[in-house]
């Protein structure tokens, strides 16, 4: 029987069980011995200009070994000229950070633009030392006004940045024409905020570098060590004199593809002052520099008949991206992309502004894009079916795209490869026993009990590798002692590609787990490769390693038709005792390592880079069971029952957490985490004892249900799973609040449904009630 | 500076250190065991927890100068001499019980505590008991089972020497 699909236990554990994991913090290489400890001067307002920056006290104490600020970076290649920008041209369009006007410097020049914004940098022999000294580094801002809200960044009294008229860096305008909405019997519009979040992985940002014999090697917390190379070229070094170490990585969630400027600028440290140099940030770095996400609202109009055929949709985005364009408009897009869902929808019109704002930068974060897409239009349906008086699964089982539609083009261009929606939705409703849920739910309702319930579907499709044509890379070697060792571009950080991949080669190959070494994250070793993000990695990472397990075993079957002196075609692979024989006399056998022992150099490999013709798009329906204390808003979440389908499943064990994770940061957005300013622009959620990260007390175990629909643009039959958890569990657990509070007036709460929020939804509903 | 000694997993272990030293920077620099992460300052993400004189206890939150004297289990303490792995170890590794692993040390040594002080929790008591954690991979499900899962195998495990006592 094939280990593809069975339920393999981690290779990773064992030595983070017991020794825990190696993480940059935790790096004993010689190269880093005696490394001296960044810490970073940031800004303290919100908004300023920079009148003066004195250092001269911080250097005078004990254990300084440098304190760095612009003036200083004068071995860096100069930057490239402004791009000169006609003022009557549309704001630009695409994915990449904004160059020209709206450049995003190293360490502040003239301005602050976010409180945490890096202004210079100390070095020291160790850490107190460099908090010490960070502290007396003194700075003089000029204030200038605070640009928080949507309304002030669209507004523009206040501009972010000279040379500029407008807050608003790009935009995609909807072309709205409101004779779509002709002929709906029900239309209904409304506002929904997707609030700003942290991605707040455990581990914050580290990167630790040293600088010898012209070469330059960083050790970095990061999603993908190639592209974090390309980054630090902006030194003034060639890719090929510098190697990126990914070690351990905890926890990326989008905030680590690539790294920020505070790695350009450790890397730069480490060159300038020849001293290995290592930067580990707090908590609180972390919650005000690390990036952030959602951060978008949303003014939606849906109509549709009164026996529940959604006619049109329109979705009109503003994208809070915070003080630099990081990504500017490609979160946004990706908005636009998944703006219908799974619904077969005759019309959808939808386009955004970005904004900047002097708060976090925003980019990525578990979803980047499509979670914002899937929140609104899952509230959407809600709005259209209350008004319409329908059952909100009925409403959705009448709009969904039918299986036979498959391949199918929405109105937004997503190509949607396959999918199963109404299977899904039969799915979780049977497993929660939905008819049973809403009696009891009748029944709360009609006794008038101080505790409701609510029930929230979502159902949602989103694209995964959704940039397939870069693909993934891999290397497979057989040796001649019989081990394998499989080299790839893609860059675990918790997700299992070590157990994933091993198992692969495994089917394959017939070479046991626990022959094969998975290597990745090393650009010395793997100098091309992409990374972990984007739900991409099975799917094109995974699909790389089959594909050059397949080339390997073509070349050992050669090589074993040599050996047996017998034509290549008789010549068999027994994957389960993984030993060759010639077909009709499996008395004769060949070890990998007789075959690989025999062939150049002892070794087999073959190296592929896989690149998958379009993205793919996994999907599921997720319900969610919240209870609500009538009388103090509290919200207890009862259960969560899902159906998240992304194809052929290769480990369920690995797939479940995935799905897990997901769930739980979906649910902590709708629930009980948001990044807050206050109207100058001060962070009021820069510690996890402000922030409200959701724990295990506010969440209850998931029920998951299987449905697995395999896509056919890669031969393992996989879509992503990495972010699809988050993608359903917002929604759901948002309609799930409202819903169990509907019966009392309240249509709709922002989210996070804090108690406060839902006790004052409440109170005005009542209040709108009695007039 | 302060002469500070410590019994880290049964190992004595001296130094001078400054005043201000966290445990966690003591286990770390000084004992040079780095499986107790630092997640936070504020007390908060349990990243760094480990057992004192038994208890569990959240090592930034603690001086090193307080611990002294005193005997201290992280993680790397917990598998026996022969490498074989604690009950709450097994159970993580068999439930998926971790991903990035960053907060599992934590963790690990939270439910060793935990299920100390209540060694048959409920599924509640062992959610309420993991607050002061955060894991931002898992979702807590299988962190959750592991727990349950540890302390069924060691009920096990004592309900069978006991019964092999009694013969």
């Amino acid at each position: 029987m094939s280990i593809l699909g069975t339920r393999v236990i981690r290779t990773e554990d064992p030595r983070l069980l017991t020794a825990g994991g190696v993480y940059v913090d935790d790096l004993r290489e010689p190269e880093l011995d005696g490394a001296a400890r960044v810490t970073f001067v940031r800004s303290t307002v919100a908004h300023a200009r920079i009148t003066g920056i004195d250092t001269s006290e911080a250097l005078a104490q004990p254990g300084v070994v440098a304190v760095l600020t612009v003036a200083d970076m004068t071995d860096f290649p100069p930057p490239p000229p402004p791009t000169p920008i006609d003022p009557d041209a549309p704001p630009v369009e695409g994915p990449m950070p904004l160059g020209g006007p709206w450049s995003e410097p190293l360490l502040a020049v003239d301005k602050v633009r976010f409180v945490g914004e890096p202004v210079a940098m100390v070095l020291t022999d160790n850490r107190y030392q460099g908090e010490d000294a960070a502290e007396l580094v003194s700075v003089d801002y000029e204030p200038l006004p605070a640009v928080v809200t949507f309304d002030d960044a669209l507004a523009g009294q206040t501009l972010l940045f000279d040379g500029t008229d407008t807050n608003v860096s790009q935009r995609r305008d909807g072309a709205f024409d409101d004779s779509a909405f002709d002929g709906c019997d029900v239309v209904v519009e409304g506002d929904i905020v997707n609030q700003r979040v942290a991605c707040l992985p455990m581990e914050g940002r580290a990167i630790a570098a040293s600088w010898k014999d012209g070469k330059l090697t960083v050790w970095a917390s990061t999603q993908n060590a190639q592209l974090s190379r390309l980054i630090l070229t902006a030194i003034g070094l060639p890719p090929d004199a510098i190697r990126v170490v990914a070690p351990d990585v905890g926890g990326g969630f989008g905030a680590k593809i690539g790294v920020d400027r505070e790695a350009i600028l450790v890397a730069w440290a480490a060159k300038h002052t020849g001293r290995a140099v290592r930067w580990v940030e707090s908590r609180s770095e972390n919650l005000t520099a690390m990036t952030q996400g959602r951060a978008q609202r949303h003014h939606i109009k849906i109509g549709g008949t009164a026996d529940g055929r959604i006619q049109a949709y329109r979705l009109d985005i503003v994208q809070d991206t915070g003080a630099y364009a990081r990504m500017s408009g490609f979160l946004p897009s990706l908005t636009v992309l998944m703006a219908p869902g799974v619904y077969d929808i005759p019309s959808v019109q939808a386009g955004y502004k970005v904004v900047m704002t002097n708060a976090t930068p925003i980019a990525a974060y578990r979803g980047a894009g499509r979670p914002e897409a899937a929140a609104t239009i899952e509230r959407a349906v809600d709005w259209f079916a209350a008004a319409a008086g329908l059952d909100p699964a009925v409403v959705r089982k009448v709009n969904y795209i039918k299986n036979e539609q498959f391949p199918f083009v929405t109105k937004t261009g997503a190509p949607y490869d396959t999918g199963d929606y109404e299977g899904a939705l039969d799915k979780v409703l049977a497993a929660a026993g939905y008819e049973e849920l809403r009696a009891e739910q009748r029944r709360r309702r009609e006794a008038g009990e101080v505790k409701q319930i609510g029930i929230g579907l979502a159902s949602y499709s989103e694209i995964t590798a959704p940039d397939p044509a870069a693909g993934e890379t891999a290397k497979v070697e057989v040796h001649d002692d019989g081990t394998a060792t499989v080299y790839t571009g893609s860059s675990a950080h918790g997700q299992g590609h070590h157990t994933a991949y091993a198992m692969l080669v495994q089917a394959e190959l017939g070479i046991p787990m626990d022959k094969i070494e998975v290597i990745h994250g090393d650009t010395d070793l793997i100098p091309v490769g992409v990374g972990t993000y984007g739900s991409r990695s099975l799917q094109l990472g995974g699909t790389a390693v089959h594909k050059a397990a397949i080339e390997v075993k073509e070349e050992a079957a050669a090589k074993a038709a040599q050996l047996f002196e017998a034509s290549a075609s008789d010549v068999q692979l027994d994957t389960e005792a993984g030993l060759w024989h010639i077909a009709g006399d499996p008395d004769k056998s060949l070890t990998w390592a007789q075959v690989a022992g025999a062939a150049e150099g002892g070794l087999i490999v073959a190296n592929v880079h896989f690149t998958q013709e379009r993205p793919t798009f996994p999907f599921g329906t997720q319900l969610s069971l919240a209870e609500v204390d009538t009388e103090t808003g509290k919200v207890t979440l009862l259960r969560h029952v899902t159906a998240d389908d992304a194809g052929t499943i290769l480990n369920p064990i690995l797939f479940e957490g995935q799905r897990h994770g997901g769930i739980a940061q979906g649910a902590a957005q709708a629930l009980c985490e948001e990044i807050l300013y206050d109207a100058d622009g001060n962070p009021l959620t820069s510690s996890l004892a402000d922030y409200g990260a959701i724990t295990a007390a506010e969440l209850p175990s998931f029920e998951l249900v299987t449905s697995e629909t395999p896509t056919d643009l890669n031969p393992l039959g996989a879509k992503g799973i990495g972010e699809a958890g988050t993608i359903g569990a917002t929604p759901a657990v948002h309609n799930a609040v409202i819903d169990a509070v509907a019966h009392l007036g309240v249509r709709h709460i922002d989210m996070p449904m804090t108690p406060e929020r839902v006790w004052t939804a409440i109170q005005e509903a009542k209040k709108a009630s009695a007039k | 500076m302060s002469k500070v000694s410590l019994t880290v997993n049964g190992k004595e272990i001296t130094a001078d250190v400054e005043d201000r030293t966290l445990l966690v920077h003591f286990l770390r620099d000084v004992a040079d065991l780095t499986a107790t992460n630092v997640g936070c300052e504020t007390t908060s993400c349990g990243a760094c927890t480990v057992l004192l004189d038994g208890e569990s206890v959240k090592s930034c939150t603690v001086l090193a100068a307080q611990a002294d004297g005193r005997q201290v289990t992280t993680l790397e303490g917990l598998a026996s001499e022969n490498g074989e792995m604690s009950a709450v170890q097994k159970a993580f590794h068999e439930n998926h019980g971790l991903q990035c692993g960053f907060c599992t040390p934590g963790f690990v040594m939270a439910i060793t505590s935990l299920l100390k002080e209540n060694p048959s929790p409920t599924e509640a008591e062992v959610r309420a008991g993991l607050e002061g954690n955060i894991c931002r991979c898992t979702g807590y499900h299988n962190i959750v089972q592991a727990a349950l899962a540890a302390a069924s195998s060691t009920s096990t495990a004592s309900s069978t020497s006991a019964a092999e006592a009694g013969k």
